[in-house]
């Protein structure tokens, strides 16, 4: 019966007057047009992936640093010449950041002194570099050494701390991001200090007391004119204003900050507008009929209702400056900057500006540091994004 | 009430930016701009001197040599750099620009060399190419084959140059125009040869405003051959091992760290090691020089510190810290010399740059 039925079908296909031959073609098209999407999907994500992969590959081990433990002297003639704190085959393979440090060390526990002590000790970065199977320069007779120590398990892999409170360094086993990393935070908080009221302000005038005129239009297509403006050319003005003009320290979290406002400025403009305007007009129409003014209406009824939006907007653009490199060329902030900067007039580096600083060092160790120093400031935006979307859900109003 | 808020806001930036324009009259931190080829060799004197002494780590910025200069000839006032590295000899330009701004006082440091590598993948067969080769596949305009006149770069395979080369194709990576490193390579190995070829200078006795750039010819083709690769050597070193058929220009420090992946080609018949490049037998190296700026020495006290410490033999010396990151020491005897002249902070006249 069915198979007549499905016979007597397909014959009357043609009969029905809702048939349309060109159906089975439309919807293969749709479909051809849906696995074009996915695929584009797929693409960027395997790029992603790719990219992820690598970079967690090669920086993951630049969270380990080799450590030995060997017999170190300290007295006053080892003071005077540090190479002489350990035993003479070992000065091939101990890092020279280490011994120079020993001074330091007696100074600050006292106790040391006139004893040897068994110590691990930080090893040069081609020891580091053979530990982690990476390649590495070390000549024969050190390495017998180093061998024989690993199987007595006197060199070992530990956590790196280094990386994270030292600056940068020239010595590859001694550098870190910290410098950068306070350098960073100053900058930024010159740029939010600065970007954010101003930025709210402008968007709160622009959106609640302007009139719809020529200059306010003016003004309007400047500013989203001015968020599309490469970012180097934000760092020739820096140059011209804060450093030549009004001379300010070169290199300083100052004129980064200030520089990196200017770049913000825009982005936190456009959000908070949009903020604002989605706060329907009946709050404002029954604030007015409470007879409440104007400044009131906005201080606060609009803006605290607007508030998420902001934040929002505001944090996404802290984030877009916090990864910022090419403006900072200009006013000198990429530059050799080990110490951590003690206030927003001394010079000081940011994170990204460390990364590219290592990539192109001829030093092996700085590959996985680098790509340790783009996960490290690639987990704080991701952090810095969740916390936009966070607060956006949290506080968010729906209408 | 937000009127309020608003306008402390705006003092408070006020007094930021009121603040910092007065700035310290003496200051405890020296500034070093200047040459990416000197820049490590700087910033690690920088690094050891911080850590070794009470001073805090001078800063030291990456600018290129030209740009160096620039700053660095700005004035006498105390933003302005200390000291300024470059990877060659200040051009009497600078140093009159220098003597415009009030910057007279200046001494010249020569600290060492530094090679220029021509090298290639690791495991191809070793190469050796003589500065002729180069030219010849480097250059813009090459000589015809009866050797009289100029024309285009024909060249694709190395062994079209000299059948004793490769059958392999031509393909040169190679550092842009705005590096120190190409200023390095055009002047030894293309102004070099083509000042004395009268293929190129006939050109330029013919007429000398038209073709003045036939004088010291160092025009590189733009075909697709020699492929600029950005100021980073690493990016070079990647290229070269990824591409057989490749060659690289690139710093010695580079081809010291990368052995594993790359080789250097012979130039004339030599190999490119510290030994053959402090005397001179390797012929594409450079001097890298740093230039103070003495009438600062007074108001940043740790400069004679930072100076006398860079000129030490642990630092510029045949096993100083610096070989070990691709510096070549100067010859023992220049080396005193010029630690002396150093010491002594020797003015550096006008008459001392036109010298070779």
């Amino acid at each position: 019966m069915k198979n007549i039925n499905n016979t007597n079908n397909n014959k009357n296909l043609s009969d029905n007057p809702f048939y349309d031959p060109s159906l089975t073609q439309r919807h293969k098209s749709a479909r051809r047009f849906k696995i074009f999407t996915i695929t584009c999907i797929a693409f960027a994500l395997s790029f992603l992936v790719f990219f992820l992969g690598d970079m967690i590959t090669k920086g993951l081990p630049a969270f380990q640093q080799s450590y030995m433990q060997i017999d170190v002297t300290y007295n006053d003639q080892t003071i005077a010449s540090t190479r002489k704190a350990i035993d003479k085959k070992y000065r091939r393979i101990v890092s020279r950041a280490w011994l120079r440090n020993i001074p330091k060390m007696v100074q600050e526990s006292p106790e040391l002194m006139a004893t040897t002590q068994s110590t691990w000790v930080l090893v040069n970065h081609q020891v580091d570099q053979y530990m982690k199977d990476h390649y590495y320069k070390i000549k024969n007779k050190e390495l017998k050494i180093i061998e024989d120590m690993k199987a007595q398990g006197k060199i070992q892999l530990q956590f790196n701390s280094i990386f994270f409170t030292q600056g940068d360094s020239k010595i590859p086993e001694n550098s870190g991001l910290k410098s950068s990393i306070i350098g960073s935070i100053l900058t930024l908080l010159v740029t939010m200090v600065v970007a954010f009221p101003m930025g709210v302000m402008t968007a709160v005038y622009l959106e609640e007391f302007a009139d719809d005129n020529r200059w306010t239009q003016f003004i309007e297509v400047n500013i989203n004119n001015l968020a599309a403006i490469p970012s180097i050319l934000f760092g020739l003005l820096g140059l011209a204003v804060f450093i030549n003009l009004f001379g300010m320290p070169r290199s300083s979290p100052l004129v980064g900050g200030l520089t990196l406002a200017l770049m913000t400025l825009p982005i936190i403009i456009v959000s908070s507008r949009a903020a604002l305007r989605s706060v329907p007009d009946s709050i404002r129409q029954a604030g007015y009929g409470l007879g409440l003014t104007k400044v009131q209406v906005v201080q606060d009824h609009v803006i605290p209702l607007a508030f998420p939006g902001i934040m929002t907007g505001s944090i996404i653009g802290l984030a877009q400056a916090m990864g910022e490199t090419a403006p900072l060329i200009i006013i000198g902030m990429i530059a050799f900057i080990p110490d951590s900067p003690g206030s927003i007039f001394e010079a000081a580096t940011v994170m990204p500006a460390q990364i590219f600083t290592w990539a192109g060092m001829p030093e092996r160790a700085y590959v996985e540091r680098t790509a340790a120093g783009i996960m490290v400031l690639l987990s704080i935006l991701i952090s810095l994004n969740a916390l936009a979307i966070i607060l956006r859900k949290k506080f968010e109003v729906k209408w | 009430m937000i009127f309020k808020k608003s306008a402390l806001s705006l003092i408070a930036t006020s007094a930021i930016v009121v603040s910092s324009i007065n700035m310290a009259q003496a200051r405890e931190q020296i500034r070093i701009v200047g040459s990416s080829t000197v820049y490590p060799f700087s910033s690690s004197v920088a690094e050891e001197f911080g850590a070794t002494s009470k001073n805090p780590t001078p800063v030291v910025e990456s600018t290129g040599s030209g740009g160096g200069m620039k700053l660095f000839c700005k004035g006498n006032d105390l933003n302005t750099p200390d000291i300024t590295n470059a990877s060659r000899r200040m051009k009497s330009k600078e140093f009159k620009l220098c003597e415009k701004n009030g910057v007279t006082d200046i001494t010249e440091a020569v600290i060492g060399f530094d090679g220029i590598a021509i090298a290639q993948n690791k495991n191809n067969k070793a190469l050796e190419l003589s500065k002729k080769h180069l030219l010849l596949a480097v250059a813009e305009e090459v000589p015809s084959k009866d050797g009289k006149s100029l024309v285009k770069n024909p060249y694709k395979k190395w062994n079209e140059i000299d059948s004793s080369l490769p059958d392999r194709e031509i393909i040169i990576y190679g550092p842009p125009t705005s590096s120190g490193t190409r200023d390095a390579f055009e002047d030894m190995i293309m102004k070099g040869q083509t000042k004395k070829m009268d293929v190129y200078t006939s050109l330029y006795k013919k007429d000398k405003v038209k073709n003045k750039g036939y004088k010291k010819y160092h025009k590189v083709r733009q075909d697709g051959v020699y492929v600029p690769s950005g100021e980073n050597d690493n990016l070079i070193v990647q290229k070269l091992s990824k591409n057989p058929a490749a060659i690289g220009i690139f710093g010695y420090s580079f081809l010291i760290q990368n052995d594993d992946k790359v080789a250097a080609a012979k130039i004339n018949g030599v190999l490119p090691t510290p030994k053959s490049i402090s005397s001179g037998e390797y012929p594409i190296s450079r001097s890298l020089f740093f230039y103070t700026k003495n009438s600062h020495r007074k108001d940043v006290p740790a400069m004679d510190k930072y100076v006398e410490l860079f000129m030490k033999e642990d630092m510029i010396g045949p096993e100083g810290i610096l070989s070990e990151i691709g510096l070549i020491a100067l010859p023992d005897e220049r080396r005193t010399a010029i630690r002396a002249s150093v010491a002594k902070y020797t003015k550096l006249t006008l008459e001392d740059l036109s010298k070779k």
